[in-house]
């Protein structure tokens, strides 16, 4: 194993003498690199976005925005990072600094350098092209012509300018000059993932190079604290003070970055990032499509992956309660072996699951075919990366305008992310129309077991899960009686 | 027009700049106070001890633990302070509380060699508690007639009188929310000792001189002994201005007994549990109207929630009740105010320091009586308008009502208003499931400091031999602009391109005795200021030239780097050399410039008097679409014209105004400040403290067309260059978002559904509404004479009376 170091604006750093816990943007600030700003230190403010190289799609590498205060340091081990200050300098700025600077997009400028990194992430997008927009198609005026897209923002926030110059600049956008050299990164590929250890102050971060050693590990030390995007684990750090003995990342274990669409299911590698599952679904699974731009940011499905978020185990979630309603399951692998475990059957209490000690989440698999009907809610105080109050999946199949099946999952509203069994049974054999609903509307208000808390009342949680269904039914009244769905088969 | 509004020919004031940092904004390498860190050599970090109870005593505070801890270096407590423990001007901060007043409250702070051996030291200090009765919430402090400071009265006519007389009086209250700062800065402070035990502190402060005061007396020095730089902030808003002094005096402290440098960052949970925030009002009131809908009597009383100490709170409450008329002319008025005391932070300045509470209150009572009187709401705003002549219930003449007259007009022209007002109403009667709201809301707001004694400001600027300009004045950068601002009045000062001036950060050794940067006031003060230094050099150069060109000085005028005669063809010398010419003449090429606000005065314990320059005006006009699933909502459309006299820098108010607008939306719709009021273990406790659970406006929440204009031919007699301040008044234009979601709350119900809206109107707070007028409940207002009196002061409160006031009695009485 070759020494830790990380490759900042083009020079190579090496991390010795870092703790384990050190965040990358404590690790940027200690090295002078004061661009990247803490405000918030749990990846909801954005002030420390900076760009890493990762794997594309479209192009080989993708130029990708992440929370630095979320991620350690060791896990960047062999990467490479551009903050802003290696995007272009006072006297000779970056087309994204340029635009942000003379359009008023900046006030106090201490949100600065992570809005600079977020939209330069999204104005190298490989797929990004520049199409007219038409006002129709674009209701929320959250697409420029040239093609840039604003949720890219959606994790960054500014308490100065109201944001409207912001857009103007991300809108104002070309393409990249022919001799731009992030540009012409794309079309490398990414640097490999080396196997790293980092110890110090009696902590360990330790990233093997494949599964089994992973296992093995994890049978050795089943105390270990597992990290892929680190959104949780960084989150605790600055937060919580939490201090494990022993990271281990899986997050670019091959293994756990399947993608199969096969006849009966299709399976999605737990480290597979969100943005990535997007990705390589491509519009496959309806229903986490209309998820995904709910959840949280960019930024943080940049990092985030699928199998972290059910290994979280929040009773609110972010894909349960869709996976519920699709009926997904769970590959856990062990040193033993692998088992697979219905998603509905995993969560057995807060934050509780079935998974043993020495198991972790390879993938996630969702059964073809598809209930026929299908749609997401999450009812929240803000529209752009906010936490649920309440979230409900729906997956139905009506056939002949009669709900054969009903899958329900709801968020928020249990200790765990549940089935909506009751209401299930309401609508199961009945017609799709507005009396089943607004009967089966009322049992809905009754599952779970919603509390009172700053997000939401108990009353409002139990209301929204009638006004879900019953707004569900209307905007989709016919139910298009769409039978099972054959996609991704 | 005044000497101080006349502007030259091509004056660089007026014309569109960025940002003077935003090159160093986008490149990541403008500093802020913590970036200074890893340039200073040795420095040791602090962490404070946070008591975990809403009211306790201390009993007993065991430092040794600490101090086994590898890497802590000692261990700040009350003993050390060699001053006075107090991190106010009221005394009534105890810097090191033997008393904790609030869950969060910091008892004593620990240095570590590391961040991280401060936080562990910290995790060891013990500390014993034994538990006090607590007040968490408003309505408690209320009932339990748990009162601090004095209980102004604003009063004008007789309202008894004037309830009586009127055709319709409506009662009613109201309890809103205050609101967190937000600023994405967390407060931070960097000090260390230079030689003679002298200080130097660097801070993220909006009062460097008020930072500069509490730390000298924290340390028992002389303010001379002791100076306050800021070099920029990153975010203010109110929440600098006096929650940094402790702050930096902890540091100060520190470093002055370890002799090294110290920095205290706070993280954001230990910025949003420590630190004030704009505080929340309860109001009561009566309100009579005469047959048209006009106001004829106002009885109403405020209390603030002022949270554990004074703070500023008495200013605010003072603001809040000089607001209450906003744009509306009310002939019978008395208002009450009274501040709580809570187990909670020490509520503050924020952006608008009052006014919107008092604003919010009749935008309130017109949104919810309005549909009473068979109005539309924005007819009855509109009817109710000042007019030439009139008065304020403070009893000062209302300047230039007829400009928030034509703003409202161009408002109503540019936004469609009244076409689209119809086809909302279509849309809506065809549409059960979503309805939209179009509101048009006025602003009025006073500016200067009500407090006569702080309008005043200083500025320096030096001109070098090559002719280049540094300027340094007493306001500070938090990101308005005013840097900017202070730039381009210099260049036009002076006729030189705006990049031969430079600007040095704000430090109390160059400027002395500077007010606060807030109020919206740093453009009128630190400009007049500079102006006045530009002046002076001015003046003297134009001797030096006029000899050179052969013409009297009189005729010699200053634009754009040279200096000519008036004549048309006239010889002109560069501006470089006529600066070289003068220092070999020994001409003075550097000025200290002041200002002083002329025409105030104010009596706070009458509370009568002119206490404003001026009043700024806008208007604005929101449409809303709410879902009646879920109450959640879009902004879909804003039309606003805002006046800010003849713009001092366009690019700089336009943002100002947009982003005082979104941060007002924020304050009136989401962001939600909640405290655990239960009897647990974590009584007082702030729920929402932290950036995932308490939520600023993102992006979901920027109109979707946002349209802003500058009213044309503003010219402000009374202020630099004609302009008018622009820091606080846009965040009360939010007002017109508030009341579009109340109109669109009330379609879902019967035509003419009066609806109450909690504020902040979450997506929540909506769906109730909804509800309310789905079922035709209308609002909870009293109708009828003599409607439920509001409580009044209590006859045994301490008088306001500012420190200046009192100043000035002892230099009377001499």
């Amino acid at each position: 194993m070759q020494s830790p170091s990380v490759t900042v604006n083009g020079q190579v750093a090496a991390l010795a003498g870092a703790p384990a816990h050190t965040t990358a943007l404590d690790w940027l600030r200690g090295r002078g690199l004061i661009g990247a700003k803490e405000g918030c230190a749990e990846g909801e403010c954005g002030a420390c976005s900076v760009l890493v190289a990762r794997p594309g799609l479209s192009a080989p590498t993708r130029w990708t925005a992440l929370n630095a205060c979320l991620v350690p340091i060791a896990a960047l081990d062999g990467q490479e990072l551009v903050t802003a200050e290696g995007l272009g300098t006072p006297d000779d700025l970056h087309p994204v600094q340029r635009e942000m600077a003379v359009r008023g997009g900046s006030q106090c400028g201490y949100c600065t350098p992570g809005f600079v990194c977020s939209m330069a992430a999204e104005y190298y997008r490989p797929d990004r092209v520049a199409a007219p927009v038409a006002g129709d198609a674009d209701p929320d005026h959250l697409h420029g012509a040239n093609g840039f897209d604003l949720h890219a923002l959606s994790g960054n926030l500014c308490r100065c300018t109201g944001y409207r110059p912001i857009r103007d600049a991300a809108f104002a956008l070309g393409e990249p000059a022919a001799d731009d050299v992030l540009a012409a990164r794309r079309e490398q590929p990414p640097p490999p993932v080396p196997r790293t250890r980092l110890a110090g102050d009696g902590a360990e971060f330790v990233r093997p190079a494949d599964l089994p050693a992973t296992l093995a590990l994890l049978a050795e030390q089943p105390g270990a604290v597992l990290v892929a995007g680190s959104t949780d684990w960084g989150v605790d750090v600055n937060l919580r003070a939490a201090r494990a003995a022993l990271v281990v990342a899986v997050d670019r274990l091959a293994e756990l970055r399947t993608f199969v669409v096969g006849t009966g299911s299709i399976e999605i590698g737990a480290a597979l990032s969100l943005t990535e599952v997007a990705e390589l679904l491509d519009g496959r699974v309806p229903l986490l499509d209309e998820l995904f731009p709910q959840f949280a940011s960019p930024l943080i499905r940049n990092g985030a992956t699928i199998g972290g978020n059910l290994g979280t185990g929040s009773p609110i979630g972010d894909t349960p309660p869709a996976l519920l309603a699709l009926d997904a399951s769970v590959v856990l692998a062990s040193a033993e072996g692998e088992r697979e475990v219905l998603l509905a059957d995993y969560f057995t209490g807060y934050r509780q699951s079935v998974r043993r000690p020495g198991e972790l989440i390879r993938a996630v698999r969702i059964p073809l075919p598809q209930p026929g009907t299908v749609g997401f809610t999450k009812i929240a105080k803000r529209r752009f990366d906010d936490i649920s109050s309440v979230a409900v999946g729906f997956g139905l199949d009506v056939v002949d305008g009669v709900v054969r099946t009903a899958r329900i999952g709801l968020g928020g509203v249990a200790a765990t992310p549940v089935r909506a069994r009751a209401t299930e049974a309401e609508l199961t054999g009945r017609p799709w129309d507005g009396a089943t609903v607004r009967a089966a509307a009322r049992v809905m208000a009754t599952e779970g077991t919603p509390l009172d808390d700053h997000r939401a009342s108990a009353a409002y949680r139990s209301a929204m899960l009638s006004s879900a269904l019953l707004k569900f039914h209307a905007q989709d009244p016919g139910a298009k009686h769409r039978t099972p769905q054959e996609v991704g088969a | 027009m005044s000497a101080l509004s006349e502007r030259p020919a091509a004056p660089v004031v007026g014309t569109a700049v960025p940002h003077e940092s935003a090159a160093l904004h986008v490149t990541g390498t403008a500093l802020y106070t913590d970036d200074l860190v890893g340039r200073t050599k040795d420095v040791l970090h602090a962490w404070p001890v946070q008591a975990r109870s809403a009211h306790a005593r201390v009993t007993a505070l065991r430092t040794g633990p600490a101090l086994r801890v590898p890497g802590v270096v000692r261990v700040l407590t009350a003993a050390d302070v060699p001053g006075v423990n107090d991190a106010g001007v009221k005394h009534d901060e105890p810097l090191f509380p033997d008393e904790v007043m609030f869950y969060g409250h910091a008892v004593c702070w620990v240095l570590g060699e590391t961040l991280e051996a401060a936080r562990l030291g910290a995790a060891a200090v013990e500390v014993d508690l034994a538990p006090l009765p607590s007040l968490v919430s408003l309505q408690d402090a209320i009932a339990a007639e748990s009162f601090q400071g004095g209980q102004p009265t604003v009063e004008r006519g007789d309202v008894e009188t004037g309830l009586a007389a009127s055709a319709h009086v409506f009662s009613g209250e109201i309890e809103f929310a205050g609101q967190e700062h937000f600023y994405l800065e967390t407060h931070c402070a960097l000090a260390h000792v230079d030689e003679g035990g002298t200080v130097f502190v660097q801070s993220s402060t909006q009062h460097p001189s008020e930072t500069q005061e509490i730390v000298a007396h924290v340390l028992g020095l002389s303010n001379s002994q002791v100076t306050v730089q800021c070099l920029r902030m990153g975010g203010g808003f109110g929440g600098k201005e006096m929650q940094p002094h402790g702050l930096a005096a902890i540091a100060a402290l520190g470093a002055t007994l370890t002799g090294r440098p110290v920095r205290l960052r706070l993280n954001r949970t230990q910025d949003i549990t420590m630190t004030g925030k704009r505080h929340g009002f309860h109001a009561r009131w009566r309100v009579g109207f005469d047959e048209a809908g006009c106001l004829q009597a106002l009885d109403a009383t405020l209390t603030s929630d002022g949270g554990w100490s004074l703070d500023l709170s008495e200013p605010v409450l003072a603001r809040a009740l000089c607001h209450i008329d906003n744009a509306y002319w009310i002939p019978d008025v008395r208002v009450n105010g009274r501040i709580a005391r809570t187990n909670k932070t020490s509520q503050t300045a924020f952006r608008g320091f009052g006014g919107p509470q008092g604003m919010l209150v009749i935008e309130d009572v017109l949104g919810r009586c309005a549909p009473l009187l068979g109005q539309d709401a924005a007819t009855l705003r509109r009817r109710n308008f000042y007019s030439a002549g009139q008065t304020t219930p403070y009893g000062q003449p209302v300047r230039h009502p007829e400009r928030l007259a034509l703003a409202w007009q161009q408002v109503l022209d540019s936004s469609d208003f009244a076409a689209r007002t119809q086809r909302i109403a279509a849309a809506n009667a065809a549409s059960p499931h979503a309805k939209r709201g179009l509101a048009i809301t006025p602003v009025k707001f006073g500016i200067s400091f009500n407090f006569t004694a702080f309008n005043q400001g200083g500025a320096l600027v030096h001109v070098y031999k090559d002719g280049s300009v540094l300027i340094n004045h007493g306001g500070t950068e938090m990101g308005q602009g005013l840097h900017t601002k202070m730039l381009q009045v210099a260049a036009t000062g002076l006729g030189v391109p705006l990049h031969r001036v430079r600007l040095a950060p704000t430090r109390t050794d160059k400027v002395p005795n500077t007010s606060a940067t807030a109020a919206s006031s740093g453009a009128d003060l630190n400009g007049g200021a500079i102006k006045n230094a530009c002046d002076q050099i001015r003046g003297r150069l134009a001797q030096v030239a006029a000899e050179r060109l052969g013409v009297a000085a009189a005729d010699v005028r200053f634009a754009d780097g040279q200096v000519r005669s008036i004549a048309f063809a006239g010889e002109s010398v560069a501006w470089d050399d006529v600066v070289q010419l003068a220092y070999f003449q020994r001409v003075q090429l550097w000025a200290a410039g002041y200002y002083r606000t002329e025409g105030l005065h104010w009596d706070s314990a009458a509370m009568r008097g002119e206490p404003f320059k001026y009043f700024a005006y806008g208007v604005a006009a929101a449409e809303v679409e709410v879902d009646g699933f879920t109450g959640a909502y879009r902004l879909r459309r804003v039309d606003i014209v805002h006046d800010v006299g003849d713009t001092l820098s366009p690019l700089v108010d336009i943002g100002q105004i947009e982003g005082g607008f979104v941060q007002g939306a924020g304050w009136l719709t989401l962001e939600d400040l909640r405290w655990d009021e239960g009897d647990g273990a974590t009584r007082g406790r702030l729920a929402t403290s932290s950036a995932s659970t308490y939520k600023l406006p993102s992006f979901s929440e920027m109109p979707e067309v946002f349209n802003v204009t500058l009213l044309a031919d503003a010219t402000e007699e009374g202020a630099v260059y004609g302009s008018k301040a622009v820091g606080e008044p846009p965040l009360m234009l939010a007002f017109s978002v508030r009341e579009a979601l109340r109109q669109a709350a009330a379609a879902f119900g019967p035509a003419g559904t009066s609806v109450d809206l909690a504020s902040p109107a979450t997506p929540e707070a909506v769906f109730w509404a909804v509800e309310r007028a789905r079922r035709d409940e209308g609002a909870h207002v009293g109708e009828g004479a003599p409607g439920l009196p509001p409580d009044q002061p209590d006859a045994g409160a301490p008088a306001v009376r500012p420190h200046s006031e009192h100043a000035s009695d002892v230099l009377t009485q001499t």
